[in-house]
């Protein structure tokens, strides 16, 4: 009885409820009424007016970019004040007027300025658009002497970057530029607006988000003159962090010197942490242009320059790696039991396979060649046959463990794979079965085989190291504004090569004859007091005999190739230099790799003390000991004695 | 078999109301858009497609017995749950935030509709789970569900204004079927210690920063208040009459943000005054009690339910989008039902009025 009174109860509430929400709704209702009663009839006066007067400004504070600096602190790229010319839309009467004045004034480009208002213009009425960048002191001043005369106008100090060192190392650290209108499309740059200035290449491109910062600005109220009332709203600027990287730019320096004018790329790898620590890429450019509009006739000059000097050879130049390619062929030898230390090849100075025939380089034959003669002088017949022997798929199969092929992931935009050819491969991309005559010619890294020089250094890296793959690294520490730590990078083992320490070693000794042995390839590479190992490379960019090749032009010739790695004994950096068409590997390459080793030796000595008083100083101090690396003195003792035995 | 009964019960003054909002709304949006430069076809010409396909939509939904959405109703859900995973996975990512799928031909942000999906879902719901004395703790847990996993899944995107909109609309339900003081004290009691101790002790202070982001984007961003202020100026400066049609200075030099959008409302009051505003919201009073009113006049639960729903979502949909351009509440991207520009905000609204117009065609069968 009760149950059926509640249930009556029950169909009847929801009328009553609907009553209580219409009652809701007329009072929320009520407040907006309200609301709109306080600010449009109540304090319309105070909205009229500062809606007629509505002056409230925004001053953008760019954010000073993050510093780059070397391994020793040293600063590479670093922040000057640049003055630019800036209208505010809603300030300005009379455009043309200004802009004439403004031309007349400062002596700027008229059409220039417009060009740049009329792309600006339409983001917001309070937001300054930027039509003149790069002022001089001298033009900032006319401004503001005739700040009167120029309603609207106003001038905004922005850090740009300054290079320390000019070109050196350009293509690693990169340059900035204006943020595109694609750009600002996309994802990581929806909070930037047109005029800011983003990494555009190189180490500014990849560490954008650390580098950058975040502007801060003023909100100011200002009267119908421009006179600034008061600041409603102030957000500081924040700097951006600062990166330090893993080169030296001592080395860099005599890297780059070294190179002189030649076009190629060098890469200097430390073997145990895999930390870049001189990165050219030749010819260069001046990063510092690419800020403002770069003058007309250096960009055609750039850009029609058939050595490409804006393309960062280092990363994305694909080269076949010619014979330094050998120590992969013979360590995949080794590891599979094709050939040991004594196998013995006879070479007449060609190979025939079938109906084709393969030369070797020294077309008199090099006689009877073991491991170690072939690499020492580079003996194309004892590859050709160890090649076919071992299959191209298995050959293909150590180069893999080794990252060729792949990208290391160096983190820096445009790095390139590189190409390891294998039976898959050229069916995939050929349609077409590998033939038997394709293996020759890649195992002596010729043919489809193409590395870039960041392989190569890291492929000779890993022969110093015994099989340790390690990513190349860039960036050592992101430091903040005070210089504090923030984040540390360890070393990354990429992939441990499966191959015994012997036979490592048996590919080493090789090596090292290449540089030190009488008659070895690698000769000029070859210093006096630092063991150095490496093996050089010359490789075709043309099929042709060598006499006429002499007489060809530039791109045609060969491109000259040295992979190396020092202490011999207990390797500490690899090298890794490619000329684009310098020759042969032992004249053009292996003298630059020579003298880099070399002013890596000079850097790793101590610093010199300074001089003591005349009279403290003995005589017996032994001089070369100073020479050597520290911790080396006892090793590299030896190579002096040998040298003197033989 | 169409009824002619049905033509005749044809709620020729919800249809009314709606439509002049849109028109109003699509005069405004011309104005709003007028100081910006044309990209493709004009804002106001692309509303009025927008709402010709709402119109089309409503009479759809017309043409079969809203009865037959109560079968439907969990396959909708269930259907829309889905797509919501499938946006986590395979989403469209814009603004930080995955809310679109893309399904080749067009786009669509299946978070907006679980506006109706939670509308469908609570109506069958509670429709068939009747109680005496309204709801008690024990009756929340399968309408707890119901709310819960969809409200996840549109919070992971994040998109936190409409996960507050579900919930309010839910919300809104629930007190229509009647509540318990029990179950809104232990509500009480156990959200409010919980958001504290999240707040203080669980929570770091970059996903406090995020929190306070999502409800208020203007947060951290330069110029914090900004658009708040220029809104308000619009608003106020309009005065009694408003400063004529297109001749709002405040919209006209783009002082404003997003002002065919989310800031339709501030363009309005500028040139049409409090006496322009005040038509605008008695409009709105209207279509939203005119809701309530077909969820009373129709005699079974589900209508009501569904209405009342409804009448909800377009109710929490005005006030916020108008307190926020008043300055009343923090700046959530919501839209003015009908009035701001933009095609899901319109469809989901039709597809709202829609169900209105179904219930109140059929109110004569009971």
């Amino acid at each position: 009885m009760i149950k059926e009174q509640r249930y009556v109860r029950e169909v009847a509430q929801p009328k009553r409820r609907i009553t209580l929400l219409v009652f809701g709704v007329l009072i929320v209702f009520a407040l907006l009424v309200v609301r709109l009663w306080y600010l449009q009839i109540l304090y319309v006066d105070k909205y009229r007016a500062l809606s007629e007067n509505n002056r409230l400004r925004f001053l953008p504070v760019a954010a000073a970019r993050g510093a780059l600096m070397d391994r020793n602190g040293t600063v590479l790229v670093g922040n000057q004040p640049s003055f630019s010319l800036t209208l505010i839309p809603q300030e300005i009467q009379d455009v043309e007027a200004t802009l004439d004045r403004l031309a007349k004034l400062l002596g700027l480009d008229r059409t220039e300025m417009e060009d740049r208002w009329q792309k600006g213009k339409g983001r917001a009425r309070y937001y300054p658009v930027v039509v003149a960048t790069n002022l001089s002191r001298d033009q900032v001043e006319k401004v503001e002497e005739n700040r009167l005369r120029l309603p609207g106008v106003e001038i905004a100090m922005k850090p740009v970057r300054e290079y320390a060192f000019k070109q050196s190392a350009a293509h690693l650290l990169g340059y900035i530029g204006e943020v595109s209108e694609k750009e600002l499309d996309s994802a990581p740059y929806n909070e930037y607006n047109p005029g800011d200035y983003v990494g555009k290449n190189g180490i500014e491109k990849a560490w954008e988000q650390e580098l950058h910062g975040e502007d801060g600005g003023r909100q100011l109220e200002v009267d119908s003159r421009g006179r600034v009332l008061r600041v409603l709203n102030e957000v500081r600027p924040s700097v951006g962090n600062s990166l330090v990287l893993t080169i030296d730019e001592r080395l860099q320096q005599a890297a780059e010197r070294a190179f002189g004018d030649k076009a190629g790329a060098a890469v200097v790898m430390d073997v145990h942490t895999g930390e870049v620590l001189a990165f050219v890429s030749s010819p260069t450019f001046d990063p510092a242009l690419f800020a403002g509009k770069i003058p007309t006739d250096i960009w055609e000059k750039y850009l029609k320059d058939p050595r490409h000097p804006l393309e960062d050879k280092a990363l994305s130049g694909l080269y076949p790696p010619g014979s330094t390619f050998k120590m992969i062929t013979a360590l995949a030898g080794l590891e599979d039991g094709v050939i040991d230390d004594a196998t013995t090849v006879t070479c007449t100075g060609s190979y025939t396979l079938g109906k084709a025939t393969y030369h070797c380089w020294k077309r008199g034959g090099h006689g009877i060649v073991n491991l170690r003669s072939a690499l020492k002088e580079s003996c194309d017949v004892y590859f050709y046959q160890l090649g076919v022997r071992l299959g191209i798929d298995r050959l293909a199969a150590m180069c893999r463990q080794f990252g060729l092929g792949q990208a290391l992931g160096i983190g820096l935009p445009g790095e390139k794979k590189g190409l390891i050819p294998d039976t898959a491969w050229k069916l995939k991309r050929f349609g077409k079965r590998w033939l038997p005559g394709d293996t020759p010619p890649a195992a002596i890294g010729q043919g489809y085989v193409l590395v870039t020089p960041i392989q190569l250094a890291s492929m000779v890296s890993t022969i110093a190291n015994e099989g340790t793959v390690l990513r190349p690294r860039l960036v050592r520490e992101v430091v903040d504004a005070d210089g504090k730590v923030l984040k540390t990078f360890a070393p990354v083992v990429l992939e441990r090569v499966a191959a015994s320490p012997a036979d490592f070693r048996l590919v080493k000794q090789g090596l090292y004859a290449v540089v030190n042995d009488p008659g070895g390839t690698g000769a000029a590479a070859r210093l006096g007091d630092l063991k150095v190992a490496g093996k050089t490379g010359t490789s075709q960019v043309v099929k042709l005999g060598e006499d006429r090749k002499r007489h060809l032009a530039y791109q045609y010739q060969d491109h000259a190739l040295f992979a190396g790695f020092a202490p011999y004994d207990n390797p500490e950096v690899a090298v890794a230099v490619v000329v684009e068409h310098g020759g042969s590997g032992g004249h053009a390459a292996a003298p630059i790799a020579g003298q880099i080793f070399r002013a890596w030796a000079d850097l790793k000595k101590p610093a010199p003390r300074p001089l003591p008083p005349p009279a403290d100083r003995t005589p017996a101090e032994p001089a070369p000991a100073a020479i050597l690396p520290p911790g080396q003195t006892e090793q590299a003792g030896q190579p002096a004695a040998e040298e003197q035995n033989r | 078999m169409i009824d002619r009964r049905l033509v005749t019960n044809y709620d020729w003054t919800l249809l009314g109301i709606v439509v002049a909002i849109c028109l109003l709304g699509i005069m405004n949006i011309y104005s709003a858009s007028a100081p910006y430069k044309l990209v493709g076809a004009p804002y106001y010409l692309k509303q009025i497609n927008w709402m010709a396909a709402g119109l089309l939509i409503t009479l759809l939904i017309c043409s079969v017995d809203y009865h037959l959405l109560e079968d439907v109703a969990y396959w909708f859900y269930g259907f829309l749950v889905l797509l919501l995973l499938a946006v986590l996975l395979v989403g469209k990512r814009t603004l930080g935030a995955t809310r679109w799928l893309d399904l080749g031909f067009f786009t669509i942000q299946p978070s907006e509709l679980m506006k109706i999906g939670i509308i469908l879902a609570f109506a069958r719901f509670f429709n068939n789970y009747q109680v005496v004395g309204g709801l008690a703790i024990k009756d929340m847990l399968y309408p707890s569900l119901l709310l819960g996993v969809p409200i996840l899944l549109i919070m992971k995107q994040p998109d936190l204004g409409t996960a507050v909109l579900v919930i309010l609309i839910a919300l809104s339900m629930a007190l229509f079927v009647g509540l318990r003081w029990s179950t809104v004290f232990s509500f009480v009691l156990v959200t409010v210690p919980v958001a504290w101790i999240g707040w203080t002790s669980i929570l770091k202070q970059y996903q406090k920063n995020r929190l306070l982001d999502f409800i208020n984007p203007e947060r951290s961003r330069l110029g914090s208040g900004y658009h708040i202020i220029q809104s308000k100026i619009a608003v106020g400066s309009g005065g009694f009459w408003g400063k004529g049609y297109v001749k709002g200075t405040q919209a006209q030099l783009r002082f404003l943000p997003e002002q065919h959008t989310d800031f339709a409302f501030s363009v309005y009051a500028e040139e049409w005054g409090f006496l322009g505003s005040l038509v605008l919201i008695a409009l709105y009073l209207s279509l939203i009690i005119w809701g309530l009113t077909i969820a009373r006049r129709c005699n079974d639960r589900l209508g009501a339910l569904l209405a009342v729903g409804v009448a909800a979502m377009l109710f929490w949909h005005t006030v916020i989008n108008i307190g926020m351009v008043i300055g009343l509440f923090p700046v959530v991207g919501v839209p003015l039902p009908f009035f701001s520009y933009g095609g899901t905000s319109m469809i989901t609204s039709m597809v709202g009025v829609g169900i209105l117009q179904n219930i109140s065609m059929r109110k004569f069968m009971f």
